[in-house]
């Protein structure tokens, strides 16, 4: 890294503490108004199973949920065939998008996906306490469906491993896997990308779940080169952390527009409502 | 895990090619009706490997429901037969969404490796020295 990046990082990290302090009035209330809505459209907490090992629904499970509903007029006018979650944990978000879009009934399918074998068990046990279903497959993220389901899913929704942790704590098994994301928090979401890139339909959309620390507007850079475009749906600050939960999707405009000047003007268009427009510009501007 | 994923899912054993299909042999299925779409079935069954269904049905314990060789396209999609008992593309809606097994196995018909299905869940987990790197 040169001096000038260093500069550059030290001053988006002074923006985002400052903008850490009004972050509250940028997101969706958790509870007041969004309360009845969320009630409506997702998983009732009390119905959703738990275990040990398994991860329960947090504030990165709420913001996803909260996003998702942000967008489900844009899901609904998808009419997505099938709908996948990459690391269901305890199933909180499958059953959140199986009930937020059940209008669309038996024309939507849904899959979910968990390394965990209890996480998958807790998954099955929400989704039949909600009344609404999903195929649960335990594997290692998409291991044994990248062949067939290429291009064929529509939606994905990930809250990936994200913690920042030593390397050997990857692959660790129970809960363990549905945090620990070794260096920068990107080990598994870097092989989660590749894979679901492979599975999304022409007009699939991806929605993940990142952290600070894992750079995110790296993370929309990378899949900007391979010819996605991205926004920001939501961003959330806690206590620990500041969440975001991305939305990509396939635009040839995006890939073809990386090659050239080394950035996507659809990814401009969020970057601009954010404050690390100037780190962006300039390290576009020196590769 | 019913019939439809069950066409998509391949063995992913390390120094297996294809891997697909899975042969599958059924200890416990249930039945879960659920409402026919027909856009769906139109827009999924070009995706659909036919031979690997009709197995997993005869597997499953109908041998009767499908068309062997191929999908009879024209009677799965002639007008008003969504709501004919018994039609083609009731069978075909019934094989693909309405049948679940509960408990078996499913078996790579290159490596012989089996991936147990218990409580709905196939369990396509690996062995360290049988992923691919």
């Amino acid at each position: 890294m040169s001096a000038g990046d260093g500069a550059a990082v030290s001053a988006v990290e002074g923006k985002l503490a400052e903008l850490s302090a009004s972050c509250d009035l940028r997101t969706l209330p958790k509870r007041g108004k969004s309360a009845s809505a969320r009630t409506l459209n997702t998983a009732q907490i009390q119905l959703v199973a738990g275990h040990p090992e398994v991860y329960e629904p947090c504030d990165d499970s709420f913001a996803l949920v909260d996003a998702l509903l942000s967008d489900k007029a844009q899901l609904l006018t998808l009419q997505p065939s099938l709908c996948m979650e990459v690391g269901c944990g305890s199933g909180y978000v499958i059953t959140s998008l199986a009930i937020m879009l059940r209008q669309l009934g038996s024309g939507t399918q849904y899959l979910a996906t968990d390394i965990n074998q209890h996480a998958v068990e807790t998954t099955q046990a929400t989704l039949e306490a909600h009344g609404v279903h999903a195929d649960v497959i335990a594997t290692d993220i998409v291991s044994g469906l990248e062949k067939r389901l290429a291009g064929m899913v529509d939606v994905v929704v990930v809250n990936p491993p994200y913690v920042p942790t030593p390397e050997e704590e990857i692959g660790m098994k129970g809960i363990a896997s549905s945090w620990a994301g070794g260096l920068n928090g990107r080990q598994v979401i870097d092989r989660i990308l590749p894979a679901v890139r492979e599975l999304l339909s022409e007009k699939g959309c991806l929605y993940m779940i990142a952290l600070e620390d894992n750079d995110p507007l790296g993370i929309c850079h990378l899949m900007n080169e391979k010819g996605f475009a991205s926004r920001v749906l939501l961003k959330r600050c806690t206590d620990e952390e500041s969440l975001y939960v991305l939305k990509f999707w396939q635009d040839a405009a995006a890939g073809a527009n990386a090659s050239q000047s080394g950035r996507s003007p659809r990814a401009e268009s969020w970057l601009s409502q954010l404050p690390f427009k100037s780190f962006w510009h300039k390290n576009a501007g020196s590769s | 895990m019913r019939l439809l994923t069950h066409n998509f899912l391949a063995s992913n054993v390390k120094g297996v090619s294809t891997g697909y299909p899975l042969a599958l042999e059924v200890a416990k299925t249930s039945i879960k009706e659920v409402e026919l779409n027909v856009d769906f079935l139109r827009g999924i069954l070009p995706k659909i490997d036919w031979r690997a269904l009709f197995a997993a049905t005869s597997a499953a314990g109908f041998p009767e429901l499908l068309a062997a060789e191929q999908p009879p396209e024209a009677e799965l999609f002639a007008e008003g037969a969504a709501a004919v008992e018994g039609s083609a593309i009731r069978r075909l809606h019934h094989a693909l969404l309405e049948i679940h097994v509960e408990e078996g196995t499913l078996v790579c018909p290159d490596s012989g490796r089996s991936f147990p299905i218990l409580k709905g869940v196939p369990n396509m987990l690996l062995h360290e020295d049988e992923v691919r790197h």
